[in-house]
């Protein structure tokens, strides 16, 4: 294991409540807080914590967006990553360009692993860890809950809707976490200050030869359904009667 | 006509209900011929569930010793093989339709259109975005293989009563042995299934211990419901993950769901919006389950369920 490869996308903090614009033309993205993706903070942090067991790993974030993603990837090397890269656009890359990127990174830096969140939390979309791992040919281990490294192996558990699922995986893989892999560190101040010093290296997706087309057309954004203002009952009883008289009961 | 090819999940015994939703989400593309895709060790039995739905007009079974555990590594490389006499190929936003298709689209090389909630041509559909704070509207290219996703609670199992052929394929194509499967753990229990059940009783952080969700196993047997639980009820070691609700968790659409001592964090309502009809106990009256409840109830659920139940059974 020498090494690992981290994955990281700059969305929308979760905390925020996304409006629609009126025009339907997107979301409210102005002045908004903007974050490492969750469940990449989580990835990153597996990263570490098997650098911090093997030792002698080095840790490479990735990330692709517009050039105040480097906020991000400063956030990443402040927690650890030992150098960054981003790679600059200022269109929006759907996933499967997302993979063609982190796929043409991952043939030059040649990692023992590649991890990323199972999904982003503004799209939602849940195809880039797999899409990477398939065009790269190698095994894919997605909603990791615990990951165990064995040499030249990997054992992965992983969150499914029955329950959990143990997979072996060949490296060099790709992982994709799930919420409970782990519980990100938080970044401490001399922290913050040493990722100043560690390198971040700027490209672009012409220069890794990865062509930013849109393949699926946005056509308008709209505003959820609206649910029925519902009603308030005073006590038990009254709930009873009500769903009784739903037919609920 | 749009030939449609989904991919049938199973788990070798009895066909996934998600399967039969995404016959109706194939059904409502115009002008649609629809397969079944099975792959496993034995689909005989599956296939001939799969052949009862209803507008399914063959089911295609690659039987294959390989295909014994459902791996996207080994999955794919058949899928996108016989994806060539397909306009598009469909498969459950559960987790093993997340974790197959996208690797078979980058096989593709197309890309994937994710969590299909309405289909308004067979290249335009709407789909959840931010956890389904905003829902966008999406135009694929028809010049190429459409490989999506359906998210399951947006459509009615279809009905049985179909007489689809069935057809034995042989791919015969070398599949990689770098992913291996080595086990499963699964809370199997005799309640109803948290994705089908048309009650859901779910419980929150106010729960306060895994002892406590005592109380909603006991009144969803009652009722016949299946048990759910929010994300800081699971991340709390209450419920195991299988139960978890919400954005990351399991999207339902239940005729009731009972969302007990949960807040309504918004990652949460997005999985259980298309509920007919939301039912929300909580101590607390500003939270924002609230908003989403069609009947809510400020009180201690530790009252309130025990009285609730007793009420039941009169």
């Amino acid at each position: 294991m020498q090494k690992i490869m981290v994955c990281i996308k700059r969305v929308v903090d979760y905390n925020v409540r996304v409006r629609v614009k009126p025009d339907g033309s997107g979301v409210m993205l102005d002045g908004v807080k903007m974050s490492v993706n969750p469940f990449d903070e989580i990835a990153l942090e597996e990263a570490l914590r098997i650098k911090e067991r093997v030792g002698g790993v080095e840790v490479l974030a990735v990330s692709i967006g517009v050039a105040d993603t480097q906020q991000q990837l400063r956030t990443a090397l402040a927690m650890g990553a030992d150098r960054a890269l981003l790679v600059q656009s200022d269109a929006a890359v759907e996933p499967l360009t997302a993979a063609q990127t982190f796929l043409a990174v991952a043939q030059k830096e040649q990692p023992d692993l590649v991890f990323l969140g199972k999904q982003a939390i503004d799209d939602d979309a849940n195809q880039t860890g797999q899409m990477l791992a398939a065009m790269w040919d190698r095994p894919q281990a997605t909603y990791a809950s615990k990951v165990q490294i064995e040499g030249a192996k990997a054992q992965v558990t992983r969150e499914v809707d029955a329950g959990l699922e143990t997979i072996e995986v060949d490296l060099p893989a790709v992982i994709t976490v799930d919420l409970r892999l782990n519980e990100p560190r938080y970044v401490k101040l001399p922290d913050i200050m040493k990722a100043k010093k560690k390198p971040l290296d700027v490209t672009t997706l012409d220069a890794l030869g990865v062509s930013a087309g849109q393949l699926i057309k946005i056509v308008k954004t709209d505003p959820p359904p609206l649910r029925q203002k519902g009603v308030m009952v005073k006590d038990v009883a009254e709930l009873f009667a009500v769903l009784k008289k739903k037919g609920l009961l | 006509m749009h030939k449609i090819l989904i991919v049938g999940e199973h788990d070798g015994k009895t066909l996934n209900p998600a399967t039969a939703k995404c016959v109706t989400c194939a059904r409502s593309v115009a002008d649609a011929e629809i397969s079944i895709a099975l792959l496993g060790a034995d689909t005989a039995a599956v296939a001939a569930q799969a052949a009862a739905l209803a507008s399914v007009k063959s089911v295609l079974r690659i039987d294959r010793e390989e295909n014994a555990h459902p791996l996207a590594a080994t999955f794919a490389p058949q899928l996108a093989a016989l994806a060539a006499d397909f306009s598009h190929l469909l498969g459950p936003s559960t987790s093993f339709g997340k974790d197959l298709m996208p690797r078979v689209a980058a096989l593709l090389k197309v890309p994937q259109v994710s969590d299909l909630m309405a289909v308004e041509g067979a290249y335009r559909f709407r789909r959840p975005i931010y956890a389904g704070n905003a829902i966008v509207t999406v135009e694929a290219d028809p010049a190429r293989k459409l490989v999506a996703t359906v998210r399951v609670a947006s459509f009615e199992a279809a009905g049985g009563g179909g007489s689809a052929s069935i057809e034995s394929k042989s791919l015969g194509i070398a599949l990689p042995s770098h992913t291996r499967y080595v086990g499963a753990k699964s809370g199997s229990t005799d309640r109803p299934d948290l994705q089908t059940a048309s009650k859901v009783v779910s419980g929150g952080r106010a729960l306060g211990s895994a002892e406590n969700f005592k109380l909603l196993f006991s009144f969803a047997d009652k009722i016949g419901a299946a048990v759910g639980a929010s994300r800081a009820a699971v991340d709390a070691g209450y419920a195991p993950n299988e139960m978890q609700v919400g954005q990351t968790g399991k999207i339902i659409a239940p005729e009731m769901y009972i969302a007990v001592g949960i807040s309504g964090a918004i990652q949460h309502l997005t999985g259980i919006k298309d509920a007919r009809t939301i039912v929300a106990i909580n101590k607390d009256g500003e939270a924002p389950i609230f908003e989403v409840a069609d009947v809510g109830l400020v009180g201690d659920l530790f009252q309130v369920m025990p009285e609730l139940q007793k009420l039941v059974g009169t």
